[in-house]
């Protein structure tokens, strides 16, 4: 579609300038968006794109810069601010609460509504809107009982709700499949047509082609370039976010499997609530192979890793390490099979925070000699592991016994990666490893993960990029709902092939 | 017939101190603030309401300090809890601590002449009861109808608080306080402020349930004349899960025990006093362990606001 | 201009070390602003109240003899507080103890009589650890709640304790007094100053052997992980269920314990006197010795004095006895605010001209 350049912005950000301690995190960025129009902010981690928007959505105070809407120039203080100005923004996290009812959500925070509010005539309203829109939502659903992508459209609600007519979204299809991307973008196209305009955050380059108009770039808090989405390849996007050519492909030795380590089969597993999880799951892993779980978050995948170590029941079904049956065993027991784990909530069940880095590195090994003997530990041995584990992995800490919590995300994740693998014995189990690292973490990890391949171990990474698990993995399997949709081989796969097993539309048998 | 009538009414009678008080804590813990204080915030309540009224002869004067001690109190909580960002149960556990000994030390320094320290032991004014005609004579009815005015008031108390909390605009930001204060946040609700003034509020109400033990229950001034019914509220808040409404079955149902012991005791069972008077405790041990296993599995309409006890700042993203 | 708290790079040790001793210099403050509205000097008050408590031999033997039960409750608190396990139900557990000792005392007395004490210290222990296990086992297993669970058992333990006393452990040669038979006198804890006894050395070195076993072993190191990240010591193996257990079992034995040795050395009988407030102010030894053991010493040591001083107002100058209970309870407010500058400073941000 041919955007006339005649048309003047609905919205100008000039000079925003951000700086944090150590960084500075927008330099004089400028950005202008047309009405009727998807803006895609293009960046990798830590380029700045959220910065830049949570000014514009009021979260932050610029150091420097204005913000111009419709022409005038606008104080933004607070979301609130925004909001009254029209512009809302939907997070990665939903702003919602999970015991309240969609109507409730929505009325959360309006001051302009009265003492005791008429829920008839919301209920109408939201009605109203969610047919214009087609949202397909019910005001009277309680937000917990409703799926992620249900919930983002609660959200996208909840802004047309207050007037908003500038969207901006945060990554908004990580928690989709890709059938319910296209949704999305029909009903972001729906609100296009009447004059509304997006801004979609972004680090994925597919999605930039596909549902965007225009695109700027962002690289170290600054504005690399703007270009219309049209005439732009991925490459050209790659190479600006970056600014180097960047490999597609790894470096991968072949692929030469050993005896199977880890077997499952049939295994099924329930929450509390009697809602089962993980249905009929079988697979096998060689020794030295990678198996790539893929599938929108929330389907079961972490679930299977806690299967894996021993973290969650299974309800039927067998386990079995090298031959031997370890169904339902509890974690010190899977550890002391040699399963390494490197969890996807780093701060929740990788680290203790309040512990100092050297002890983090020391709690997989700490049962052992040297680090203790009969139950007494020996602070020494323990330091000199920490200080070897430090240089070894790279990890920036200003002593071995800071308090881990006080280190850079990156770096937290070194130390996880750093006892893990240490401690591993073939079997390595990690989710989502690279998530919200910047671009050297990750090529880290993936050295890593690559490495632990080709000393033979057993490996199952569980990864939200499809373009990751094809460059690293030997075999995919897609999850979708708690089950396995299919096995594929890496080399041969289909992208299309894979979304449409996400979104559990096709299965194939192996 | 006359029987239950009697039980009843001294039910509500022993009932009217917990209610207030416990739906004073609903609403600070429905903020997300947990405040163990409310046995201390109780017994200063009781305190010093009995000491202004027996200085000054005002009813209303004594409730009325009653209830800024109360609040005062809890304003303490308050701010070690959301700008100090101390541990809430301790410092719930400290109010209780300095409150208790406080109200002794007073109790004992508070008297009227310069030889006898103590206000134990002296009457005051106290609320009377008031009756009223016609349906206060039927049966069991009645028991409802020959109360003081501290508990007609909770007849419209506690619909009004049921109200509010579950069908106004600020009950319903109040919710999302406890439940999700970041999404609260986000929607532009002042998490800091809602939390002091249900804290503060909540304290008020404690302070008036105190009141109500030294100036119309009991009434006068004892040593631990609470004798932990602080704790208990803390209990009848999980018990009501949260619902003011609710709350008026846990009220009655200890306000019962406490009514029923008095009358075991006093015909002389076989069971030894002690026993009778362990009852209260057990079976908030027993309901406790109950309400948690079967709420296990999902979280029902007696969960606990998810954000209950923690604390939260802006920067926490 | 708006004072906002910023978060600072590292702990800060310093001020770590700092807080608990402001935090007894502001309640002193606070507690004679009390004491200036009651009429009477601050000063002299506090100097009468140290006097009180260190001031003789015998002063100081009789507040070591208010330490010493104090010095256990209050290790045994801080044990379980280390897991965040708020065992608020130390009283019951003491008392307990108490219970336990006295019925080895009084109906065992057909063993040979050295070995009632031994033997009884252990029963007091045993019957404190079954105590405190079984809220324990309630939250490690169905995760009920331990706030109010610990605290409703103290007022069984309590009622059951004046149950024996009033009834059957009833002394018939009392008098009506409340209390039981007086123990043999071989049996009782020996005691070397004034009414000061052997247990201070139990206390003293329980002390040490905690802080060992908490800094250098790989149990210690357990209780750390799950105090501080129970997912996280989950996920590394820690057996958190049994860990909740064994140091609750270990918390209610060491306050047993102090109940035991109270019983043994002090009243040498189950009487009214045994419900003594220990369980509670054993929880500000926890906050304030910041879960050390060693620390835990000489804070019990203060509380203690604090105590003894105020007994000893009321006796010197008509000042209620409660005035030292005041002081304790004002302490852990400025300690509460106190602690968060250890990891936040103050910034004073100038809000943008607009």
């Amino acid at each position: 579609m041919n955007r006339e350049k005649v048309k003047s912005p609905v919205l100008r950000m000039v000079g925003i300038t951000k700086r944090f301690p150590g960084v500075v995190a927008n330099d004089f960025i400028n950005l202008e968006l047309y009405p009727g129009e998807v803006l895609a902010l293009l960046g990798e981690n830590g380029a700045g794109k959220s910065t830049l928007m949570n000014v514009l959505a009021g979260l932050y105070d610029p150091d420097e810069g204005e913000i111009f809407i419709q022409g005038k120039r606008v104080e933004i203080r607070n979301p609130q601010d925004s909001m009254h100005h029209g512009v809302g923004m939907i997070h990665q996290e939903f702003a919602l609460v999970g015991n309240m009812t969609v109507a409730e959500n929505i009325i959360l925070g309006l001051r302009d509504i009265p003492f005791i509010p008429s829920m008839t005539e919301v209920k109408e309203k939201i009605k109203e809107l969610s047919k214009r829109y087609n949202l397909k939502v019910n005001p009277d659903t309680f937000i917990q009982n409703m799926s992620v992508g249900e919930q983002q459209r609660v959200e996208i609600l909840k802004l047309v709700y207050r007037g908003a007519h500038v969207l901006i979204l945060d990554e908004p299809t990580a928690v989709l499949t890709p059938e319910e991307a296209r949704d999305l973008n029909r009903i972001i196209i729906t609100m296009l047509n009447e004059g509304k305009s997006a801004i979609f955050i972004t680090h994925k380059m597919d999605e930039v082609i596909q549902f965007s108009h225009r695109v700027q770039i962002l690289r170290k808090g600054k504005s690399e370039a703007v270009c219309n989405t049209k005439d732009v390849t991925q490459r050209d996007l790659a190479k600006l976010m970056v600014g180097r050519e960047v490999l597609f492909r790894i470096e991968k030795k072949a692929f030469h499997p050993g005896s199977v380590r880890v077997k499952l089969e049939h295994v099924s597993a329930e929450d509390e609530t009697g809602r089962q999880f993980l249905k009929d799951i079988s697979f096998e892993i060689r020794a030295g192979e990678i198996l790539g779980i893929a599938g929108v978050a929330g389907n079961g995948q972490q679930k299977l890793a806690g299967v894996l170590t021993g973290l969650f029941p299974v309800s039927s079904g067998t386990i079995e390490i090298d031959g031997k049956d370890m169904t339902n065993k509890q974690p010190i027991q899977m550890i002391r099979t040699g399963i390494s784990y490197i969890p996807a909530d780093r701060g929740t069940m990788g680290i203790v925070g309040d512990m100092s880095v050297a002890h983090n590195l020391a709690m997989k090994k700490y049962r052992e000699e040297p680090l203790s003997k009969k139950g007494i530990l020996h602070p020494a041995h323990i330091l000199s592991f920490a200080k070897q584990m430090i240089s070894l992995f790279n990890i920036s800490t200003p002593e071995p016994s800071t308090y881990v919590k006080f280190l850079s995300g990156g770096n937290i994740q070194k130390t996880i990666l750093a006892r893990e693998i240490d401690a591993c014995r073939g079997i390595l189990v990690a989710v989502y490893p690279s998530r919200g690292l910047d671009v050297g973490a990750t090529e880290a990890v993936r050295k890593q993960i690559m490495e632990q391949r080709e000393k033979g171990s057993a490996i199952v990474l569980v990864s939200e990029e499809l373009d990751e698990l094809i460059a690293v993995a030997d075999t995919i399997a897609v999850m979708s709902e708690g089950e396995i949709m299919g096995v594929v081989d890496a080399q041969t796969a289909d992208i299309e092939e894979l979304g449409m097993m996400m979104a559990g539309v096709t299965r194939r048998s192996s | 017939m006359q029987l239950i009538t009697t039980l009843l009414l001294v039910t509500i009678r022993a009932g009217t101190s917990l209610l207030y008080a416990t739906l004073g804590e609903v609403y600070t813990e429905r903020s997300g603030i947990l405040n163990l204080g409310v046995e201390g915030m109780m017994m200063m309540g009781a305190l010093t309401a009995f000491a202004v009224v027996y200085r000054t002869g005002s009813l209303m004067l004594g409730v009325l300090a009653a209830m800024l001690v109360g609040g005062c109190m809890a304003l303490l909580h308050a701010f070690l809890s959301v700008s100090m960002r101390a541990n809430q149960v301790v410092s719930g556990l400290s109010l209780t601590l300095f409150g208790t000994g406080f109200a002794s030390y007073l109790g004992q320094r508070l008297g009227p002449a310069e030889n006898s320290f103590n206000l134990t032991g002296l009457t005051g004014e106290r609320f009377p009861i008031i009756k009223i005609p016609f349906l206060g004579d039927i049966p069991v009815l009645s028991a409802f109808l020959q109360q003081d005015i501290l508990t007609y008031l909770l007849y419209i108390i506690v619909p009004l608080a049921w109200f509010y909390l579950y069908r106004t605009r600020d009950g319903l930001s109040l919710r999302s306080v406890g439940e999700n204060p970041r999404t609260a946040a986000a929607v532009g609700i002042n998490v800091t402020k809602t939390r002091y003034i249900y804290t503060v509020l909540g304290g008020m109400l404690v302070g008036l349930g105190g009141a109500h033990l030294t100036l119309a229950y009991t009434p006068g001034w004892s040593e631990n004349i609470t004798g932990g019914r602080g704790w208990i509220v803390i209990a009848l808040v999980i018990f009501s899960g949260w619902n003011p409404a609710r709350a008026v079955f846990g009220a009655i149902l200890f306000g019962g025990i406490n009514a029923v012991q008095y009358r075991l005791q006093a015909a002389g069972t076989v069971i030894p006093a002690s026993f009778l008077n362990m009852a209260p405790y057990l079976i908030t041990v027993i309901v406790l362990a109950a309400m948690t296993i079967l709420s296990r599995k999902k979280k029902t309409s007696f969960s606990s606001p998810s954000a209950l006890g923690t604390s939260f700042s802006i920067e926490d993203k | 201009m708006r004072i906002v708290l910023a978060k600072r790079e590292t702990r800060s040790k310093k001020i770590s070390a700092l807080v608990p001793i402001i935090s007894f210099l502001v309640s002193l403050i606070l507690g004679g602003i009390v004491l200036a509205f009651s009429k009477a000097n601050p000063l002299n008050t506090y100097i009468y109240m140290f006097r009180g408590a260190f001031g003789s031999w015998m002063a100081f033997s009789e507040t070591l003899v208010k330490a010493i039960p104090l010095m256990l409750t209050g290790l045994g608190v801080s044990l379980a507080f280390r897991i965040r396990f708020w065992n608020i139900g130390a009283e019951g557990q003491y008392v307990w103890g108490a219970i336990g000792t006295a019925w080895i005392m009084l109906y065992w007395q057909f063993l040979p009589v050295q070995t009632l004490l031994p033997l009884g210290l252990l029963v007091g222990m045993t019957a404190g650890a079954i105590w405190a296990g079984i809220p324990a086992v309630m939250k490690a297993v169905w995760k009920v709640d331990e706030t109010l669970t610990t605290l409703m058992l103290n007022y069984v333990a309590i009622l059951f304790a004046e149950y024996l006393y009033y009834g059957p452990w009833r002394d018939p040669k009392g008098y009506g007094f409340p209390g039981s038979e007086p123990f043999p006198r071989e049996a009782w804890l020996p005691r070397f100053l004034g009414r000061a006894h052997w247990g201070l050395f139990i206390a003293i070195i329980i002390a040490f052997i905690l802080f060992f076993v908490l800094a250098r072993t790989k149990w210690g190191l357990e209780i750390q992980m799950i105090g501080k990240n129970p997912n996280a010591a989950r996920c590394l193996g820690v057996n958190i269920k049994w860990g909740i257990i064994f140091v609750l079992l270990l918390s209610g034995a060491l306050s047993g314990l102090a109940g035991g040795i109270e019983v043994a050395a002090i009243a040498h009988r189950l009487q009214k006197g045994i419900i003594s407030g220990y369980g509670y102010t054993a929880i500000i030894i926890a906050w304030m010795s910041q879960l050390n053991p060693i620390a835990a010493l000489f804070v019990a040591i203060l509380m203690a004095g604090l105590l003894v001083g105020g007994d000893q107002l009321q006796m010197m100058i008509g000042l209620p006895a409660a005035m030292g209970l005041v002081i304790q309870g004002l302490l852990l407010f400025p300690l509460l605010a106190g602690t968060i500058f250890t990891e936040y400073k103050i910034r004073i941000k100038k809000t943008k001209e607009v």
